[in-house]
Parts: C-alpha cells; sequence; structure tokens
C-alpha cells in the first residue's frame, strides 16, 4: 500500500504531537503501559491517511498504535516519530509492529539512565547547591526549573525530529554519544556537586550557630554506609519514615 | 483547617500531582518546587523551601523508573510545604512532625496511583473493542478521563491530608518534649543518610565515582576554611 501523504508533515501537526507528548502518559495503566498514549500522540499525524478519520487506513493505524508499548516518556517522542512515518508511508503493518516490539526495550532503559539516574539527580543536586549557598525560595526553584527543563525540552523535540526524519531507521539515532556516554559524565558531575552542595543545604537547614557537629557527620557517615552496602535491599524514605515515627513519639511522650 | 481552606491547597496538590505522571512531567511536582510554592501559597515560601529541600534529598531514593512502584512526591510537598509554612518558625517540633506528615501522604499517594493505574486499566477493557476497531473517540475519551482522574486523586489525596495532618501537627508541636538542637539534627541526619545512600545506589557503577565525591567534600571544606 503507498499512501497519498506529504514527506513532510504540516508544521501545526507536528506542534500538536509535540504538546500531546507532554501528557504522553495521561492515560498509563498497567495492561497498555504508554500504549493509548502513543496513539493519542500520534492521532493528529493520522488524520493525514488517505480518507482522514473516517477512513480505514486511520482506524487501523490508531488501533494499532494504541496498543502495548513501553519506552521512557521523554524519548517516546523518538517511537512516535519513527512510527508516525511508518504509518503514513505505508509501510507493512506486520513490520511496524516487529519495529514496535523492537523499540520500546532500547528506548525504556536508555531514557531511565539518561533522565531519572542521571539528569534528574543532577538537576536536583544543583538546586540543593543553590539553597545551601545561601539562595532564595526563587534563585532554588528557578534555577531547577529552568536547568532541568531545559533537557526535557529539547530531548523531547529532538525525539520527535529524530523519529519523524528517519522512520524505521531511527535505531542508529540510539547510539547518539549523548544517549550513551551523557549519563557518566553527568553522574559524575551529580557526584562532584553532591559533595559540595549536601553538606551546605545540612549546615543551613541545621541553622545559623549550629555548623554540622561531630556528631552529626559521624552518624551521617555511618548512616550512608549502612545504607550503601544494603543498596538494593533497603529503601531509604522507608527507612527514615520509620525512624522519623520513632522520634515524634518519643518527643510527644517525654 | 476547614473544608473551605484546604481546597485552594488541594487544588495546588491537584496541579502538581498530574505533573508527576500525567501532564507535563517538569517536575514542578519535585519537593523542592512543589513545598516551596505550597510555602509561598500560604505566605512563606522561605518554610516551603526549606521542608523542599529535605524532602528533595529524601525523594533522591525513589527514582520514577519504570513502572515501578514509588512515592508521589508532588501532592505530598504541597502537605508538607502549607503545613511548615504555617508553624511558627520558633518550634522545636514543627520540621520533625511536618516531615513525618509529608512522608506518610506520600506513601498513601503513591498507593493512590496504583489504584488510579488499576481504574484505567478497568476502563480500557470496557472499551478495548471499540479503541481495536480505531475508535477516536473512545481513546481520547479513554485518555482525558486518566487525565481529569489523576487530577481529582491529587485534590482528594491533598484535602485529606490537610484536614488530618493540621490538626495533629498542630497538637504533636505543641506537647513537643525534645530540644531544639537534637529536633534538627535527626532530621538533618536522616536527610543526609538518605540522600548519601540515593548517590550511592544510582552512581555506583559509574567509574571514580567515589573520587569525584570526594573532591566535592574537599571543595566543601574549603569554603568552610575560606569563611572562618
Amino acid at each position: 500500500m503507498t499512501a497519498a501523504t506529504p514527506s513532510r508533515l504540516p508544521l501545526r501537526v507536528t506542534a500538536a504531537m509535540y504538546f500531546r507528548l507532554f501528557a504522553l502518559q495521561g492515560s498509563w495503566n498497567y495492561e497498555t503501559l504508554l500504549g493509548t498514549g502513543i496513539g493519542f500522540v500520534m492521532e493528529p499525524a493520522l488524520r493525514l491517511l488517505p480518507g482522514g478519520i473516517k477512513g480505514e487506513a486511520y482506524r487501523s493505524a490508531l488501533a494499532r498504535e494504541s496498543r502495548y508499548f513501553n519506552a521512557h516518556p521523554y524519548l517516546a517522542g523518538v517511537a512516535v516519530g519513527a512510527l508516525t512515518r511508518a504509518e503514513l508511508d505505508g509501510v507493512d503493518p506486520v513490520r511496524i509492529e516487529r519495529f514496535r516490539t523492537a523499540l520500546a526495550g532500547p528506548l525504556g532503559s536508555v531514557g531511565d539512565r539518561l533522565v531519572w539516574a542521571s539528569w534528574l539527580p543532577f538537576c536536583s543536586l544543583v538546586a540543593i547547591g543553590v539553597y545551601g549557598a545561601g539562595g532564595s525560595a526563587l534563585a532554588v526553584v528557578g534555577t531547577f526549573l529552568l536547568l532541568y527543563n531545559a533537557g526535557h525540552f529539547l530531548l523531547r523535540a529532538w525525539g520527535l525530529r529524530i523519529g519523524l526524519s528517519r522512520g524505521l531507521n531511527v535505531a542508529s539515532a540510539l547510539g547518539n554519544p549523548v544517549l550513551r556516554q551523557g549519563p557518566d559524565y553527568i553522574g559524575r558531575a551529580a557526584a562532584l556537586m553532591g559533595g559540595v552542595a549536601l553538606p551546605l543545604a545540612l549546615q543551613r537547614i541545621a541553622g545559623p550557630g549550629r555548623a554540622l557537629a561531630g556528631g552529626i557527620i559521624g552518624a551521617a557517615l555511618i548512616g550512608i554506609l549502612l545504607l550503601a552496602r544494603l543498596r538494593e535491599r533497603a529503601e531509604g524514605w522507608r527507612i527514615a519514615l520509620g525512624v522519623l515515627a520513632v522520634f515524634v513519639l518519643y518527643s510527644v511522650l517525654t | 483547617m476547614s473544608l473551605a481552606e484546604a481546597l485552594p491547597i488541594g487544588l495546588l496538590g491537584a496541579l502538581l500531582g498530574l505533573d508527576v505522571v500525567s501532564f507535563p512531567q517538569a517536575m514542578i511536582s519535585r519537593p523542592i518546587v512543589a513545598a516551596t510554592l505550597a510555602g509561598a501559597f500560604i505566605g512563606n515560601p522561605a518554610a516551603g523551601l526549606l521542608i523542599g529541600v529535605v524532602l528533595e534529598m529524601i525523594a533522591l531514593d525513589t527514582l520514577p523508573f519504570g513502572a515501578s512502584r514509588y512515592p508521589e512526591w508532588g501532592s505530598a510537598s504541597v502537605v508538607g510545604g502549607s503545613l511548615f509554612a504555617a508553624q511558627a518558625p520558633s518550634m522545636p517540633g514543627a520540621l520533625p512532625a511536618t516531615l513525618l506528615a509529608a512522608l506518610l501522604t506520600a506513601s498513601i499517594s503513591g498507593w493512590s496511583m496504583v489504584v488510579l493505574r488499576r481504574t484505567i486499566a478497568l476502563r480500557l477493557e470496557r472499551v478495548r473493542d471499540r479503541l481495536e476497531d480505531g475508535s477516536r473517540d473512545s481513546l481520547l475519551s479513554l485518555h482525558l478521563t486518566g487525565m481529569s482522574l489523576d487530577l481529582l486523586r491529587g485534590a482528594l489525596v491533598t484535602i485529606t491530608a490537610m484536614l488530618i495532618f493540621s490538626p495533629l501537627v498542630r497538637a504533636i508541636v505543641a506537647v513537643w518534649g525534645s530540644e531544639s538542637a537534637a529536633s534538627r539534627a535527626v532530621v538533618v541526619v536522616i536527610a543526609a543518610i538518605v540522600a548519601g545512600g540515593a548517590l550511592w545506589k544510582v552512581f555506583h557503577s559509574v567509574r571514580h565515582i567515589l573520587w569525584f565525591f570526594l573532591a566535592g567534600l574537599l571543595v566543601w571544606s574549603a569554603t568552610l576554611v575560606m569563611n572562618q
């Protein structure tokens, strides 16, 4: 089947898809994960298929693209773009199904590593550092939101653009140095930032005239070592909740 | 706190809870942002920022990987920020008691997200045939319903938490028995341990990572010396 569709999408369609990417996970569920969201984002472009929204091509493509899919939400634009290109170019549905299956895993793991495990903690630590250095509420929040979303908005736009331009040949884009080596560089920067920012912020939280005393530093170091040894077996926030509950109870009863 | 007082905070919790997953994931739901906004809403952004930083350090431990279950920090940070901003700054129990309320809210709110996702899956089952038939209306309806339910979820969690924890935190702070310095120290130690452990959990596989962290500590030590 050869579809009579434009090779480049109209700007309003691309803009609608980009905006919808931000609502990609609106119907996230344990059955289809991101699947229905992918259909939702692609829908404006699928209207360009022969027959428009009443046509068989549109309905088949929308049904196909709304099935199970998983990816990192920020990198899902790569899949959305590539699948849109494939649908508009009239690629065999069997080939599209195979491509969807193959693309889901890498887009999930690459995105998790780059965004959740690198960029987000790095930006958090920078904002915590601004706080520790005496920054105002506006400075801290502004730094975090501008820095984080510069990466966020660009990544979504890059993914959609690269997907739309390369179609089913998009896999090579995942070899981009930023995606492959970025997490390591950002991780090192985050560790460096953490070494400066955490004690600075903790000092400010402790309050004026209460510099981090030896007891606090010692207890924190022992706790970090214990938690680091436990790694995946312990959730720090749950331990924090338990310890805090005991302390609050003690402070109320004494 | 009356329902009328809790409603505007509930709206903020709804919007920031929506950001966690549904829209737009711009991380305005991160504690450092959400708690500060809630503090500003009450008229005390500095207090919101303080508890926001503590919650942010703890939230580093729970990054939202894939379909994993994690605490929902958006609504919880609104609860923490507004509760702490409403306390007198000199009260020693304000920070630990509010932090406990925020962590409990995060845990319950995380569970509410699981319920929401199951609800959307049930709704999906009901319209599956129409989706398989390529129905645009069914797809848009499912998607917009999911987002609306998420908004409602955030509002309900925030309002319920405010109604429960507002009088509870006030009561705890009134009878608090530990001294101010010790109360702050416990919070500082907890935040330091969770943040440090989280950084190691996330970055331990990166080569030479410990050296970079130690270099950062060296920079911090140098700033201490220079400031004395």
